[in-house]
């Protein structure tokens, strides 16, 4: 097994072993705290892709930014840790069933499509963050106005909801 | 070797599990952490599909990247959300909100 396939494995294993502690741990503090090892997890598949620049923003959002606002949230509601009540709704045997047949449907799709081997000669760009930021600015300069619009009037609209009515 | 269908079937555990956690999680903010499982499991595909299928153009990362942008606008606009719905329901179970519900 080469160096490349025995970090895949590790990766993917703390991956979905975090993502299960996530799924299955009836303290929500603890699953706030293991959504940090998986979103780690995918930013090392992410570096193992060639995908830098995306590990990185990975890293800054996800990890660093998204993971803080769940524990705020989590501390300004009800309940703490929420070992008190109860954590899983009636239906837990009937959401692993559909969970479990999406994941073997997936998965089968997954492996039985021949895929197309990519066109002779195509490579990634040695420097892809240079070639995110052309792309940004060139040809997707459109995607990157209107994403920049979504997270203005997004945000401003978080503030307006969250605000306390005097 | 390793290759593309390797990353699929890691993404579609994750997104297995994620949707695992939307349908039977009780707290609004646990379903939150399930949603940004499955955004993640969608961001795999899109790279690995990026790095094996079409190397030259740079879309799949430049798709994960406005991706990984609306998730944090989707988390921050849900999370103001429960805020909002626990000060006025005092609740921030789902089955419990279930004030338009006849």
């Amino acid at each position: 097994m080469s160096g490349e396939a025995v970090v895949f494995y590790l990766l993917a294993a703390v991956t979905l072993g975090s993502g299960a502690v996530i799924v299955t741990s009836g303290n929500i503090v603890h699953a706030a705290a293991a959504l940090v090892p998986a979103l780690l997890g995918v930013t090392g598949l992410y570096i193992l892709l060639n995908a830098e620049f995306v590990a990185g923003i990975q890293v800054l959002i996800y990890a660093g930014a998204i993971t803080v606002l769940i524990l705020f949230a989590i501390m300004l509601t009800e309940g703490g840790t929420g070992l008190g009540g109860r954590q899983r709704n009636e239906q837990t045997a009937v959401g692993a069933a559909v969970a479990a047949a999406m994941a073997a449907l997936l998965i089968a799709v997954a492996v039985r499509t021949n895929w197309a081997p990519p066109a002779a000669g195509a490579t990634l760009p040695s420097y892809t963050p240079g070639a995110i930021g052309q792309s940004f600015l060139g040809r997707n300069i459109l995607v990157f106005e209107g994403t920049s619009i979504v997270l203005l009037v997004s945000l401003m609209g978080a503030i307006m909801i969250a605000r306390r009515e005097d | 070797m390793l290759g593309l269908t390797h990353y699929l079937v890691v993404a579609a555990l994750l997104f297995a599990l994620g949707l695992f956690a939307v349908v039977t999680r009780r707290n609004s903010v646990t379903i939150l952490m399930g949603i940004e499982l499955m955004l993640n499991a969608a961001n795999i595909n899109l790279v690995a599909f990026n790095k094996y299928a079409a190397p030259g153009a740079m879309q799949g990362q430049i798709f994960a990247l406005i991706v990984i942008t609306l998730a944090a606008c989707e988390a921050a606009v849900g999370l103001a959300l429960v805020l909002a719905a626990y000060r006025t329901l005092e609740t921030v179970y789902v089955d419990e909100i279930n004030i338009m519900k006849w």
